[in-house]
């Protein structure tokens, strides 16, 4: 007895090795923040909403350390008209970064602005707050309370280059928090590209207010054969006829869940978010999107694809709710795996809750193995068995792909996977 | 032990001076519940309240042996460490399980009447009223103007339930001839102990979940079928079960055992008084499914579901599985759900034997405060398994109706198949339909395929029916009818007629 009331709950065991940054603008939404870990705890292996994925290693004191990777090739986005912001190991590198100014955004970063007025004030957390209802999402909570640094970024035009976030790893165990905030004016516009490893693990969380009118764009290309493990949260709350378009490539690295959380709150936006990934050996990627409409006639479309071999998992979970005044809803989610082989998984639950009458929600789901009919064509057209496979895989990715609105990002997208499935032929 | 309390059934008849039948007629004629008349019979019912005392005295009464005694207190003491599921979308205020009776059976079925012939009037009549007549005639079950159909109709053997006891089962002895078994669970127990003691609770454990270890310590009837190697079972067979006594919970259990290469068909049907208080129904299916064999299991679920307020009604948290041990076997769930106030159900097929198969119908209709959850598992273990599901749920007054299913693929299921197809449509904005879906595909050489849809009631399709002179609601019900063709077909001729109607009756008063 003596000892059980000596022994911390996992959830305060990790709070315990966290210190959370005191004094500024963002202090008392951290302090809220950590009421809410306390109060919904961190999440278990029993918990429904981790049915499919083991939270276990997101959730303990200490990062796994990860081997450092060097990938060997140019990195993605490189080359790229952008404005580059770099982060080791969560920590700003100055020296790699672009100078922050770029008309049309104002950039600041999280861990400078210790003053009392700022006007992130107004948002940090709570998005995150508002996305723990119904279901919590705890990690980002704690992300909330501890996050070290982070950009934030208030659109008011429409800049010229995206914004990039680069995320290096040069520590094997380190664990690395960050929290951006990004605020889009009425009619403003902007892309965000991200990649990166950032650490052996990686809590990142992402909160981003779209006014009327305007229009967000998200590419990201997640850490590629590595073994670093991430929790990733993006929130958003659409204004009337905004657009919201996110896209994620997750090219192994051991575990992965990335969770989107949109809120459809003006008439007549739309909101897509897609995912491809390609799973060898030991990985697990779970995607887990909720998207509640609550306005008239709004648009929203999950894609996701995942080519899985050797023992990878595959996990999707989406939800589309539809509130009651939320009528002409159109809703759309698909989620299918090709699995290359017979020791990989893929586990899904993709569900609707609709509260109004005049919608039209869908959603589908498959998982089989390649087409063998498909094969059989190529390989009679003299297509060597390995590139049938190959080209068969990418025209199955390509449904996700084509959810990035700008082409050359496609172009550098279909490339990485392409060289990635040519890396990984048995 | 204290002697059962002798209680009158309390008499729900309306004013002095109006027929029942003239209520009957009128209600009919006004769509609502058909089946909310009770029958007034002196009844006899064990103590209100679970303990120990109850499961041994249901045990006495069922005169049954001391390893089933046994059984059901182990249950029972598995229960008390069990916590009630909360999980699903169904909301209702908490169940007092010890303001229930768990026993209630007719005076006159003390000592059980030998043949149909003895058995007291009263119950033939409501019966004769449900439209299931226990007699031995030809007849087309829930069909109206049946008495008009010659003696070409098809044979239907029903065992009749009236609260806790099975009054009787016709057709035993032309059954009996094919080698067949059809009985109420109890005679089972005491005439082929052999049989129960090897499949009860091989198919549902007793303590798969609260409902179904409740109902493993204190079910009280049931039927019982047993189907010999080789044999296709000459006739349909159907159970009929009839909640009349208020406060009483009824915990029917049935066994079905379709042996090597047989055949069955298999109806329930289940009607319950109106009243103003909530009565929980708990019931336990466990269909054993031998090499070659195919059971077809067919329900017309039509319990009292409330009025239009929420009050009242049966609570229906059901488990119900069948286990296709052999290679080839086959099973086929049809459901039409319109009935209960809350319902939580999930028939499923476990596809063990290699080259087995399941299939899922369903239509799944919630009007007015109605709440259902219901759903599948197709849990694939053999190899080349196959299995399909085809659910339709249709919301409207103030009701929500999820469909919630798992389809599970393991490792060892190679080459096996899934296709499902759930569709929900709402009528009205007050209503809700939701989907909650769980696939897991563990091998490679395996497909699946999942589909869902929510829709609105189509505009065109409605204005073309109104075109042609229908008033709203026959248009509804037509184009609702149409939305549920798929899983209507699946249904044996008696009951779609029977369903065709209650979709058309369920939704009454949902349009305008």
């Amino acid at each position: 007895m003596g000892e059980a009331a000596t022994q911390l709950s996992p959830t305060e065991a990790r709070l315990a090795a966290l210190d959370m940054p005191r004094g500024g603008w963002s202090e008392a939404a951290r302090s809220e923040a950590l009421a809410r870990v306390r109060q919904m705890g961190l999440p278990e292996r029993r918990d429904e909403y981790w049915k499919y994925t083991r939270p276990d290693t997101l959730t303990q004191p200490g990062a796994v350390p990860a081997a450092l990777f060097d990938a060997g090739e140019v990195p993605i986005f490189d080359g790229m008209e952008r404005l580059t912001i770099v982060f080791v190991d969560g920590v700003f590198d100055p020296d790699a970064s672009d100078d922050l100014s770029l008309e049309g955004v104002k950039i600041d970063r999280l861990a400078e602005t210790d003053a009392d007025i700022h006007w992130a004030r107004d948002l940090y957390g709570t998005l995150e707050a508002a996305g723990q209802d119904p279901v919590s999402r705890p990690l980002a909570a704690l992300n909330t309370a501890f996050a070290t640094d982070g950009v934030l970024i208030h659109v008011t035009g429409k800049p010229s280059r995206p914004i990039s976030l680069i995320y290096h790893h040069a520590d094997e165990t380190s664990d690395a928090i960050l929290h951006h905030v990004i605020r889009l004016d009425p009619g403003a516009e902007l892309t965000v590209l991200e990649n990166g490893p950032a650490a052996a693990r990686f809590n990142k969380c992402m909160e981003v207010e779209i006014a009327d009118g305007a229009c967000f764009h998200h590419v990201r290309a997640q850490g590629r054969d590595h073994e670093r493990r991430a929790a990733t949260h993006i929130f958003t709350r659409l204004g009337e006829e905004s657009v919201f378009k996110s896209f994620t490539l997750t090219a192994n690295g051991v575990l992965t869940r990335n969770e989107c959380v949109i809120e459809l709150t003006g008439d007549n936006a739309i909101a897509h978010v897609a995912g491809a990934c390609v799973g060898d050996g030991d990985f697990h990627h779970d995607d887990t999107v909720f998207i509640t409409h609550d306005a008239v006639g709004c648009e929203s479309r999950q894609v996701f694809k995942k080519v899985l071999r050797n023992g990878a998992t595959g996990v999707f979970q989406g939800k589309i709710l539809v509130k009651k005044d939320a009528q002409k809803t159109d809703g759309y989610q698909i989620s299918q795996s090709l699995l290359l082989d017979g020791d990989s998984q893929f586990l899904a639950k993709p569900e609707l809750e609709i509260y109004a009458d005049d919608v039209a929600c869908s959603h589908g789901s498959t998982s089989g193995a390649i087409d063998e009919e498909a094969l059989f064509y190529l390989r009679s057209r003299g297509v060597p068995h390995a590139e049938a496979t190959d080209l068969l895989t990418l025209a199955f990715l390509a449904e996700a792909v084509e959810e990035i609105a700008d082409e050359a990002l496609r172009e550098e997208i279909t490339g990485r996977m392409a060289a990635w499935l040519e890396r990984h032929r048995t | 032990m204290a002697a059962l309390d002798n209680t009158i059934a309390q008499d729900v008849q309306v004013k002095d001076g109006v027929d029942q039948e003239t209520v009957d007629a009128v209600r009919e004629v006004g769509g609502t519940y058909k089946h909310g008349w009770s029958t007034d019979i002196e009844m006899e019912y064990a103590p209100k309240g679970l303990s120990p005392d109850i499961v041994k005295l249901i045990s006495e009464k069922n005169e049954e042996p001391a390893w089933m005694t046994e059984w059901r207190l182990a249950a029972y003491e598995r229960w008390l460490q069990k916590e009630e599921p909360d999980w699903a979308m169904v909301d209702y205020p908490e169940i007092d399980f010890q303001d229930q009776y768990y026993y209630a059976r007719p005076k006159s079925m003390e000592v059980k009447p030998k043949s149909l012939d003895e058995v007291d009037p009263k119950i033939l009549a409501t019966y004769n009223k449900l439209g299931i007549p226990l007699k031995e005639q030809m007849i087309l079950a829930g069909v109206e103007g049946a008495e008009d159909i010659p003696a070409e109709g098809r044979k239907v053997a029903v065992d009749a339930v009236f609260d806790s006891v099975s009054v009787g089962t016709t057709f035993q002895e032309e059954l009996k001839k094919a080698g067949v078994i059809f009985c109420s669970i109890s005679e089972a127990i005491k005439d082929h102990p052999e049989l129960v003691k090897k499949y009860l609770g091989s198919v549902v454990p007793v303590s798969d979940n609260y409902y179904a270890t409740l109902n493993s310590a204190v079910f009280s009837d049931g039927s019982f079928v047993y189907v010999p190697p080789g044999v296709r079972c000459p006739m349909e067979l159907s159970t009929y079960f009839r909640i009349n006594a208020e406060n009483t919970g009824q915990f029917e259990r049935t066994l079905i055992i379709a042996d090597k290469g047989s055949y069955v068909s298999y109806l329930e049907g289940c009607t319950a008084p109106q009243r103003d208080i909530a009565q929980l129904h708990a019931a336990v299916v466990e269909i054993v499914v031998e090499e070659d064999a195919e059971v077809k299991y067919s329900t017309v679920q039509n319990w009292y579901p409330g009025d239009e307020n929420g009050k009242g009604g049966i609570y229906n948290f059901v488990t119900k599985r069948a286990d296709c041990r052999g290679d080839r076997a086959k099973v086929m769930w049809t459901q039409v759900e319109t009935g209960s106030s809350v319902t939580w159900k999930y028939p499923s097929c476990i596809l063990r034997g290699d080259d087995s198969q399941g299939e899922f119908y369903s239509i799944a209709i919630t009007n007015n405060m109605q709440q259902a959850d219901t759903g599948t598992k197709m849990v694939h273990l053999g190899k080349r398994t196959k299995s399909r599901i085809v659910s339709k749920g249709i919301s409207a007054g103030r009701a929500q109706n999820t469909y919630r299913g798992l389809v599970s693929m393991h490792p060892k299921a190679k080459e096996s198949r899934n296709y499902t197809q759930c569709d929900s449509l709402l009528i009205g904005g007050d209503c809700g339909a939701h989907t909650v879906p769980y696939i897991e595909v563990k091998n490679n050489s395996s497909r699946v395929e999942h589909e869902a849809t929510t829709s609105k009631v189509d505009d065109d399709q409605l204005f073309y029916c109104r075109s042609r002179g229908m008033d709203e609601e026959e248009a509804v019900a037509l184009v609702v009818n149409g939305f549920c063709k798929d899983v209507l077909q699946a249904l044996p001729m008696e009951f779609a007629m029977e369903a065709q109607q209650l979709v058309a009756i369920s939704l009454e008063g949902s349009v305008g």
